[in-house]
C-alpha cells in the first residue's frame, strides 16, 4: 500500500469523499471530479471485451471456473408473481444446485423482493448466512425497485423493512433520473441515506450494492462517472442492472466497470465489488466475466464478497456443463432441476 | 495452480496436410527447383517443417516467361467480371480452408494462432473479395476511363504477415489483369504453396500466378528480370533502395512499403484504458513485427507515470508461449537473425541510458523468443528511439504540447503510420493533418481494412497498397485519352485460348 493509499485508508468514507472532491459532495463539486475522470472510448473498449471473451478455457481451468461461477451466483427471483412457495423452491435450489452430486458447490446468495426476505431467511434456517462468510445470504431489492421513482423516505422505509427481516445485501437502484439531470449531489446523498438505513440495531450493516441500471444510462461515460460516483458515496458493490430494462448486463459494461474498481484500489486501497446483472444466461459468457475480472483487477475478486452474477437461468446451464465435464457427455433440461 | 495460467488449449495440427517438400509454382504446376532446397522451420521449436525449393536464374526466367505467356494469351483477354469470378472462387477457397492456412501460417511464422486465425486469415479473404469487386470496374479506379493492365508484376514479400502481403500485392495485380511472379520471405514460404494448391484448386489459368520460391538473390533476378513491367516490394528500407537502384533507368513501375518508427501520441485527454490497449496492440501485435508499429509511445508529460503504471499491469498479463496454444498472446520470434537484431538494438539502449523494463516472463528453452520489453527515458537522440527494431520493444518519450508531439513525431526517416490517442476530435484532425505519415489511426491502432489504402512518406517507401489507390498502382491510363473510351478495351474480349470457363464448378477441397 502506497503511503497515500493509506492515508487514505484511514479516513471514513465521508471524509474520503470530500478529500478526494475537495469538499462537500455538492452537484459542482462532484460534476468537476466526474467529469474529469478520463473518458472511454467505446470502440477501444468494446474490442478488449471481446478479446477478453475469445480466451479459451478448457479441461481443468472449464472445471474450476465452472464451480466458481455457481458460488458467486446471486440466484434471484424478481417477478410480480413471486409467493412464499415460490422462494422456498428457489432457496431449496440454492442449497443444493445438484442433487446429483454432492460436490457441487452452493450459490452465494438468493435474491428477493423486501417482503419475501423473511420467507427466505426461514427457509434458509441454519444456513442462513447472517453476516458470516459461510452460508448463503438473503440479498434483497429495494428503494422502489426497479424504478427508484419514490420519495427518499419511501425508500428508506423499504431498506429498513428489508433489513429489519433479516437480509444480509441491500440491492438498491440510484434515480436514474437525477443522475442524468445533473443532480449528483442527490443521487450521493440518496446512497449514503440508503447505507445509514442498511445499518443494525447491533451497529453491524448489511452489505449495499448499487444499481446504476446501465441500460438507461446509454453511454459508457456515464457508466464509469455513476460508478464512481456510487463508490465515493460508500456503496459495497456497484452492480449494472435490475434484469428489468435491456440492454443488461454487457461484457464492455462490467469491463469498465470492473476498471473502476480497480482504479479505486490503486487510489485508496480498499475493495470493492462488482455484480453484473441480467441477461447472463449460458456458461460460455458466465466464463468471459471470470476471465475479465482475472484479468483486469486480479483473481483475489474472483470471491463472493467482491464478485457476484446476478442470474437465475444461468445456473442451471452452468450446472449441465459441469454433469458434461464428469460423464463426458450432455445430458439435458430434464436432469436439473428448475426452482 | 492459478486460474491465470489457463489450461492447455492448443490448435489441432490435424487439420494440416503438409508435404515433405514442395516445388515452385510455375504454370500451374509444382515443379523442382533447380537450386539447393531449404529447410524451413518453425521458429518456436526450431524443428523442420519442409523442404523447400530454391529457384535460381534460370527458375525466374522460366517463371517470368510463363507469367508472359499467360498474360498475352489468357489473362489480360479475360474480360473483367470474368477474373473477378476467379478472385471471389480464390476468397471464397481461403475461406474454407481458413483453419488449416492458420495453422500453417502460425507453424511458419511463429505468430500466435490467435492472430493468425483472427486477424491474417480473414484479411486475406476480404482482400480477395474487395479486389474482386474491382475487377470489371476498372475505368472508376481513378486513372482514366479504360485503363490497362501493366502487364508482369515481380513481388516480393516480408516474413512478417506472410499470407496477408502475398493477398496485398496479388488480388490487385489479378483484378487489374496483370499476372503475378511472386517470392515469398526464405523463412516463410510455406502459406505461399498451400495458395497454391488452392490456385489448382480454383482452376486459376496456368501461369497468372507464379510462385518462386528462394533467397534474397532468387528475389534480385526476380526483380532486376528485363522481362517484368511492374515491382512490387514490401521489407526493408535497405533492400527497398537496392530495388530502387536496380531498376532505375527501366521504365518498370515500382511499388516499395518499407521500414516505419510510428509515433503513438497520447494526449493528456486520452481515454486511458483504450490508449494503454492500443500502445499494447501497436508494438506488441505480431510480436513487434509489424512495418507500421507503434514502436515510439509519445505520451504527454504530465500523464507519463500514470500511463506506464497502467502499461507495466498491463503488460504482466501477457502470455507469452506456444504459438499454437489459444491464449497465447506473444508467440516466437520469426528467425534466429531477426532475434539477433533485436537483441543488438536492445542492448545499445540500455547502453545509451534508457531504462528497460520486461515483465516476469518465462522464456521457453528452444526456439527463438524475446520478451515484452518497453524502454523509458528514452530521448530522440537514442538509436531505439530512431531504428527500426521490428521487435516486441517500445521506447517511451514524452511532450509537453500538441507541436512538440508532431515535431517529435515527423522527426524521423520514416513516416509509415502514426496514433492519436485524445477524447477531443478537433485534436485528432488537427494533429492528423500535421503528422507526416501515410496511415494515421485515432484512438486505435493497427487496423487494416481493404478499402482503406495503406502506404509511407521518405523512407517508408512510395505507392499505396489497398482501395482504389492500390489497385491503381497496377494500372496503365489508356494510350489515347479519352477517346479510347470509344474503342473496344481488351479487357472487354471474350474469354478464349486456353482461360477455362470460370463458371465450372470448383474442384473439391483436396
Amino acid at each position: 500500500m502506497t503511503s497515500s493509499q493509506s492515508a487514505m485508508a484511514q479516513l471514513n468514507n465521508g471524509d474520503r469523499a470530500v478529500a478526494l472532491l475537495g469538499g462537500e459532495a455538492t452537484d459542482a463539486n462532484l460534476r468537476r471530479y466526474l467529469h474529469g475522470i478520463p473518458g472511454i472510448d467505446a470502440v477501444g473498449l468494446e474490442q478488449r471485451a471481446a478479446d477478453l471473451g475469445s480466451r479459451s478455457v478448457k479441461t481443468s481451468s472449464k472445471k474450476w471456473a465452472l464451480d466458481k461461477i455457481i458460488s458467486l451466483i446471486d440466484l434471484t427471483t424478481l417477478e410480480g408473481a413471486d409467493t412464499p412457495g415460490k422462494v422456498r423452491s428457489l432457496v431449496g435450489k440454492a442449497l443444493t444446485p445438484d442433487p446429483g452430486d454432492p460436490t457441487c458447490p452452493r450459490v452465494a446468495a438468493v435474491c428477493v423482493y423486501g417482503d419475501l426476505v423473511p420467507i427466505a431467511v426461514e427457509a434458509l434456517g441454519s444456513a442462513h448466512a447472517a453476516g458470516t462468510a459461510t452460508g448463503i445470504s438473503v440479498a434483497a431489492v429495494a428503494t422502489a425497485f426497479p424504478s427508484g421513482r419514490a420519495s427518499l423516505a419511501v425508500k428508506l422505509a423499504d431498506v429498513g423493512d428489508a433489513v429489519t427481516g433479516g437480509a444480509d445485501e441491500i440491492d438498491m437502484v440510484i434515480d436514474r433520473g437525477a443522475f442524468l439531470s445533473g443532480r449528483f449531489g442527490q443521487v450521493y446523498d440518496e446512497i449514503v441515506a440508503v447505507k445509514e438505513a442498511c445499518k443494525r440495531a447491533d451497529g453491524s450493516h448489511a452489505h449495499l450494492k448499487v444499481i446504476l441500471e446501465t441500460g438507461e444510462l446509454n453511454t459508457y461515460d456515464n457508466v464509469r462517472r455513476a460508478s464512481w460516483l456510487a463508490i465515493l458515496a460508500g456503496g459495497d458493490f456497484i452492480k449494472t442492472s435490475t434484469g428489468k430494462i435491456a440492454p443488461a448486463a454487457t461484457l464492455p459494461v462490467t469491463l469498465s466497470m470492473l476498471e473502476v474498481v480497480r482504479d479505486w484500489k490503486r487510489l485508496t486501497g480498499a475493495r470493492v465489488g462488482v455484480k453484473p446483472a441480467g441477461g447472463i444466461r449460458t456458461s460460455k459468457d458466465a466464463i468471459k466475466y471470470v476471465v475479465s475480472v482475472a484479468e483486469t483487477v486480479g483473481e483475489e475478486w474472483l470471491t463472493p464478497s467482491l464478485f457476484r452474477f446476478g442470474a437465475s437461468s444461468l445456473l442451471n446451464d452452468v450446472l449441465m456443463q459441469r454433469q458434461k465435464m464428469t460423464t463426458g457427455h450432455y445430458s439435458g433440461p430434464d436432469y436439473v432441476t428448475i426452482d | 495452480m492459478s486460474f491465470l495460467d489457463y489450461a492447455p488449449a492448443p490448435e489441432s495440427q490435424a487439420v494440416l496436410n503438409l508435404r515433405p517438400d514442395y516445388g515452385l509454382f510455375i504454370n500451374g504446376d509444382f515443379v523442382a527447383g533447380r537450386g539447393v532446397p531449404f529447410q524451413t522451420i518453425n521458429p518456436a521449436t526450431e524443428k523442420p517443417i519442409a523442404m523447400i525449393a530454391h529457384a535460381n536464374t534460370a527458375d525466374v526466367d522460366t517463371a517470368v516467361a510463363a507469367a508472359r505467356r499467360a498474360y498475352d494469351r489468357t489473362w489480360s483477354k479475360l474480360s473483367g467480371s470474368d477474373r473477378g469470378k476467379y478472385l471471389f472462387r480464390i476468397a471464397r477457397l481461403v475461406q474454407e480452408r481458413a483453419r488449416e492456412l492458420a495453422v500453417a501460417e502460425t507453424l511458419d511464422n511463429g505468430k500466435p494462432i490467435k492472430e493468425s486465425r483472427d486477424v491474417d486469415v480473414p484479411l486475406v479473404a476480404a482482400w480477395f473479395f474487395y479486389y474482386a469487386g474491382w475487377a470489371d470496374k476498372l475505368d472508376h479506379a481513378g486513372v482514366g476511363p479504360t485503363p490497362s493492365s501493366r502487364g508482369v508484376a515481380a513481388q516480393v514479400i516480408p516474413w512478417n504477415f506472410p499470407l496477408l502481403m502475398l493477398a496485398w500485392k496479388i488480388a490487385p495485380a489479378l483484378a487489374a489483369g496483370n499476372t503475378v511472379v511472386l517470392k515469398p520471405a526464405e523463412t516463410t514460404s510455406l502459406t505461399a504453396l498451400l495458395f497454391a494448391e488452392i490456385l489448382q484448386q480454383a482452376d486459376l489459368p496456368a501461369g497468372v500466378v507464379n510462385i518462386v520460391t528462394g533467397g534474397r538473390e532468387t528475389g534480385q533476378a526476380l526483380v532486376g528480370h528485363p522481362d517484368v513491367n511492374l515491382v512490387a516490394f514490401t521489407g526493408s528500407t535497405g533492400a527497398g533502395r537496392a530495388i530502387a537502384r536496380s531498376v532505375a533507368g527501366t521504365d518498370k513501375k515500382v511499388i516499395l512499403e518499407l521500414g516505419g518508427k510510428a509515433a503513438n501520441i497520447v494526449f493528456d485527454d486520452a481515454p486511458i484504458d483504450q490508449a494503454v490497449e492500443g500502445i499494447v496492440n501497436g508494438i506488441f501485435f505480431n510480436q513487434g513485427h509489424v512495418c507500421c508499429a507503434g514502436s515510439r509511445l509519445l505520451v504527454q508529460e504530465s500523464i507519463h507515470d500514470d500511463v506506464i503504471d497502467r502499461l507495466k499491469q498491463r503488460l504482466s498479463t501477457l502470455r507469452l508461449g506456444d504459438p499454437l496454444d489459444k491464449n497465447t498472446d506473444i508467440g516466437a520470434i520469426n528467425s534466429a537473425d531477426q532475434l539477433q537484431r533485436i537483441r543488438e538494438l536492445t542492448d545499445i539502449g540500455e547502453q545509451e541510458g534508457g531504462e528497460r523494463w520486461s515483465p516476469a516472463c518465462v522464456l521457453p528453452d528452444s526456439g527463438f523468443w524475446f520478451a515484452p520489453t518497453i524502454f523509458t527515458n528514452v530521448s530522440t537522440s537514442h538509436r531505439i528511439a530512431r531504428d527500426e527494431v521490428f521487435g516486441p520493444v517500445l521506447s517511451v518519450l514524452t511532450f509537453r504540447t500538441p507541436a512538440e508531439a508532431i515535431a517529435k513525431a515527423n522527426n524521423t526517416p520514416y513516416g509509415l503510420s502514426a496514433g492519436i490517442w485524445t477524447e477531443k476530435g478537433s485534436r485528432i484532425l488537427a494533429v492528423a493533418d500535421k503528422l507526416r505519415a501515410g496511415v494515421i489511426w485515432a484512438n486505435t491502432f493497427n487496423r487494416f481494412d481493404p478499402a482503406s489504402p495503406f502506404g509511407g512518406y521518405k523512407e517508408s517507401g512510395y505507392g499505396r497498397e489497398g482501395g482504389r489507390h492500390g489497385l491503381a498502382a497496377y494500372l496503365k491510363p489508356a494510350a489515347g485519352g479519352s477517346a479510347a473510351r470509344t474503342v473496344a478495351a481488351p479487357a472487354d474480349a471474350s474469354p478464349e485460348l486456353d482461360a477455362k470457363a470460370p463458371v465450372s464448378r470448383k474442384k473439391a477441397a483436396k
